[in-house]
């Protein structure tokens, strides 16, 4: 199938619910990608089988503050300039770009990033939502080696880095991704289809896409995307609190969800860092990180940010399980509660949904 | 009524279905009234309720001559959301972006419609300048750029956005001076219009430059108005947080003045009650808005606001619309949201009409406006005479519409109260009786008086006010860099007309960002502070 120009919209609305919270507002992505659209063409969608082994895969992913992406948007030639540069460095040019992460602006961005090269966008992503560090992707956890970074930032820069792991990786390209104003474009993980065998996400631009055509129309937005997930309602009610603080880079907060109609009388917590990643209720966990959490407007389904969370709103927190990728040990290692500091052993969310149901 | 040999004020606010104008005293009092009719060209019925309410004025004991002694008139008024809704009036405008090569996967008005977009734009381009979070240049300014542009397109006015004007506003004044200089022409800077996030930023900049005419028509029809009566008042406009511009702020600042309504109903109930705290319901012809009021001020909205199709970042207060009003039509199949509007007067039942309303609905169970004790009398004579004809089971209709309204409005309440069951409702506007003694999930309903021109006493109260949206770094510099923030909010408050020594910090909002190595904090101060004398 090929994306065009009428599918970004959904596809929009489907990468912000995959955000979990995070990955960066989607709407300055979606007008790049319709505005790339209409200039280059539709962008034609490849499964991982249809590439031949030695085609090379470009992983793009926008890094920076979300704050300063909304600002400083991109200009047009940083793709040109990474494409380039993996010409340069593997005698041979990419032949197919792919969203590091599908949660957030780094899903449909690729979208523009794609159709400007004029390439196709691999239907995979490196998370199946989106998460803060870069190391945490599945190229990571499959045990590819972190030994590449290509970046370009709207100066014209480009640098490379050779990086010893993927700590160092995100070590280094977050130090170059401030020097260049907090806003970068990105390869890392350059693969070949073959390497990308099981070391992806398949089938996400895909799954983004149908999420955003469940709610669209439907008489019941929330349940047609409840259904489409195959998530857990955690609660419905009301924001009463979100409290914030900045450490270490990053956004921690709790925002309370005090429930109403049916939920009344109950209270949920949810622990944010730029993503949502574990939701209490009474001390006790519903879903836990790397399970996808989401914060959706109640009436139109649609997906809202940790920083767009506000007292007052009227929401309702949706959870569904991760690919089954993050749930092996080195998955849980990188991307499960104890990497994010919570003291908690990872339970799948289907397990603490059906344990509450008998409880 | 109050005292009119004193100072006197004129608050007129123009809404969808009526033009409300009161005077009020130099105790604050409501001294006269008037509602008339809105007109599609605004001007006209603005003129027919300035007349009427100096009419009522003078009508009044040691009224003569009173209109002498009204210092200041204060205008709230649809012309410009109406000139870009209509796309009418609009002038052409040279769209100027100061931030390649940033930015340039996502050109100006990329998410405009297509004919507003035809309507507005004389050309856009993105050139060199702008900034970087941290406070570097991205670019010189490009100033040859800049003229080729101006010298292609043929503008009204000009727009300039630059990359994080918010923080460092010197690239946008720098081509703001050759555009005065070498152009002559109106031109909006960024920076001035709204706070960080470009696009939408940008979009209310182009919307400003855009406004220019409309904002001279509205302001030389205000001054006009005023002359052509004998006023030597000074005029001023409500904006759409409540507060006040100058006529020559007004010239420059026209999209400021959009959604000025809400703001003012929000801050006249909270003025006539003397409530601070309390859910606002304002019940008009066609809906009910409701309001929270916070500290005397409108609770603002997360959401980004959509005007004419277009994304911007104003901060409008949050309103909750039902379609609830005293004109909605009730059916056996439900109410609404279909009203008969200002046909109210002949068509509903009350009034000898042969169309069943929410009025009617209202006053078969009792509930009348101050005044219209005579009106169940009449309503149940015209259930009377249609006794036998297909409107047979009317009462019966009427009594399920009363309940589902009641129950409409117990629920927006409960969604704008959050839980907090310790505020009162005032009700307010003309469909106010139509609320209920007891609404569940507030502490009482409150009925103050004048509560049908309460948004025309919300912009004769009007404050005046100056904003500062800016990033500051997080650490121990923090709380100095905030007290110049609020001295600057403070200097623009008191630049708008507000008395220096009144004026006060009203909002003052951080949110820290993430990502930077050096943490820093948007940070968004309002001060606000009544006119000086």
């Amino acid at each position: 199938m090929r994306i065009e120009e009428s599918d970004i919209p959904a596809l929009a609305r489907g990468c912000a619910v995959l955000g979990t919270g995070g990955g960066g507002d989607v709407r300055t992505g979606a007008l790049a990608a319709a505005r790339a659209v209409r200039e280059h063409g539709p962008v034609p969608l490849v499964g991982l089988p249809d590439l031949d082994d030695d085609t090379l895969i470009v992983p793009l992913s926008g890094i920076g503050a979300p704050t300063v992406s909304h600002e400083m948007i991109h200009g047009e030639d940083e793709p040109r300039r990474i494409a380039a540069e993996v010409e340069r460095l593997f005698g041979r040019p990419p032949g197919a770009v792919m969203s590091s992460e599908i949660g957030g602006s780094n899903g449909v961005a690729p979208v523009a990033w794609a159709a400007a090269l004029g390439l196709p966008l691999l239907d995979a992503d490196g998370m199946g939502r989106a998460f803060p560090e870069v190391q945490m992707v599945s190229m990571y956890v499959a045990g590819l080696p972190a030994d590449l970074v290509v970046m370009s930032d709207v100066a014209g820069n480009v640098v490379t880095i050779r990086p010893v792991d993927g700590l160092w990786s995100e070590r280094l390209a977050r130090a170059v991704c401030v020097a260049s104003g907090s806003s970068a474009l990105m390869a890392d993980y350059v693969l070949t289809a073959a390497s990308a065998r099981g070391a992806v996400v398949e089938g996400t631009v895909g799954r983004a896409l149908a999420i955003g055509r469940a709610t669209a129309g439907a008489s019941d937005p929330l349940e047609a995307l409840r259904q489409e997930l195959g998530a857990v309602r955690l609660v419905t009610g009301k924001l009463t609190d979100v409290e914030r603080r900045t450490t270490g880079g990053f956004v921690r907060g709790t925002a309370t969800i005090e429930g109403t109609g049916a939920d009344r009388g109950r209270t949920l917590t949810l622990e944010l860092q730029n993503e949502n990643l574990v939701a209490t209720e009474d001390g006790a966990p519903l879903a836990m990180v790397p399970d996808l959490i989401t914060v959706v407007d109640t009436e139109t389904a649609a997906a809202i940010q940790t920083e767009g969370l506000r007292y007052g709103q009227r929401v309702t927190v949706l959870a569904w399980p991760c690919d089954p990728l993050w749930r092996t040990g080195k998955g849980l290692e990188t991307a499960g509660p104890r990497a994010f500091g919570y003291d908690l052993e990872y339970t799948p969310v289907e397990e603490l949904a059906e344990a509450r149901r008998h409880g | 009524m109050g005292d009119v040999r004193t100072g006197l004020r004129i608050g007129i606010d123009v809404g969808g279905t009526n033009t409300d104008a009161v005077v009020l005293d130099a105790e604050g009092g409501v001294a006269a009234k008037a509602k008339r009719p809105t007109t599609a060209d605004v001007t006209g019925g603005l003129r027919a309720a300035l007349d009427a309410v100096l009419a009522d004025l003078e009508n009044r004991p040691g009224g003569e001559g009173a209109r002498d002694r009204v210092s200041r008139v204060m205008l709230g008024t649809t012309h410009a959301t109406n000139a870009v809704l209509e796309r009418r009036n609009l002038g052409r405008v040279a769209v100027l972006r100061l931030g390649a090569p940033a930015t340039t996967s996502v050109p100006p008005l990329s998410d405009w419609p297509a004919d507003l977009r035809a309507a507005v734009s004389a050309g856009e381009a993105v050139v060199g300048g702008g900034h970087y979070v941290d406070g570097r240049e991205i670019a010189r300014p490009d100033l040859d750029a800049v003229r080729r542009l101006l010298d292609a397109a043929g503008a009204d006015a000009v727009a300039v956005t630059a990359v994080f004007s918010p923080a460092t506003a010197e690239h946008e004044r720098a081509v703001g001076e050759l555009v005065a200089a070498e152009y002559g022409l109106p031109v909006s800077l960024s920076h001035e219009i709204g706070s960080l996030g470009l696009l939408e930023r940008e979009n209310a900049t182009v919307l400003n430059a855009a406004l220019h005419g409309v904002a001279a028509q509205v302001t030389g029809a205000l001054v006009a108005a005023l002359a052509e009566r004998g006023l030597r008042a000074r005029p001023y406009l409500a904006q759409n947080d409540g507060t006040l511009m100058t006529v020559e702020q007004a010239a420059r600042l026209p999209v400021s003045t959009i959604g000025s309504g809400p703001a003012n109903s929000l801050r006249g109930a909270a003025y006539l009650s003397g409530v601070a705290d309390a859910i606002v319901a304002d019940v008009g012809g066609t809906s009910t808005d409701l309001g929270v009021l916070t500290g005397g001020f409108p609770r603002e909205s997360a959401a980004a606001v959509e005007i004419g199709g277009v994304l911007t970042n104003f901060r409008m207060p949050d309103v909750l619309s039902i379609a609830l009003g005293g004109g909605t039509v009730v059916r056996s199949a439900g109410a609404g949201p279909d009203s008969v509007g200002y046909r109210i007067a002949s068509e509903a039942l009350v009034f000898g009409g042969g169309t069943p309303t929410m009025t009617d609905a209202a006053v078969r169970a009792g509930r009348v406006p101050p005044g219209g004790g005579g009106w169940p009398r009449r309503l149940a004579a015209a259930l009377a005479k249609a006794a036998g004809t297909d409107m047979t089971d009317i009462s019966d209709t009427l009594r399920a519409a009363l309940l589902a309204a009641d129950e409409a409005v117990a629920d927006a309440v409960d969604r704008m109260a959050l839980g907090r069951a310790d505020r009162p409702l005032v009700a307010v506007g003309g469909g106010a009786f139509l609320l209920p003694e007891d609404v569940p999930g507030v502490s009482g309903v409150v009925r103050p008086g004048h509560a049908e021109v309460a948004n025309a006493v919300g912009a004769a109260i009007a404050l005046a006010s100056g904003r500062v949206d800016t990033i500051l770094p997080a650490g121990e510099s923090r709380s100095r860099a905030i007290e110049r923030a609020k001295e600057e909010a403070a200097a623009r408050a008191v630049a708008a007309g507000a008395d220096p020594s009144l004026v006060e910090i009203v909002d003052l909002l951080e949110v820290p960002l993430s990502y930077l190595s050096e943490p820093a904090v948007r940070v968004h101060v309002k001060a606000a502070g009544p006119l000086a004398r």
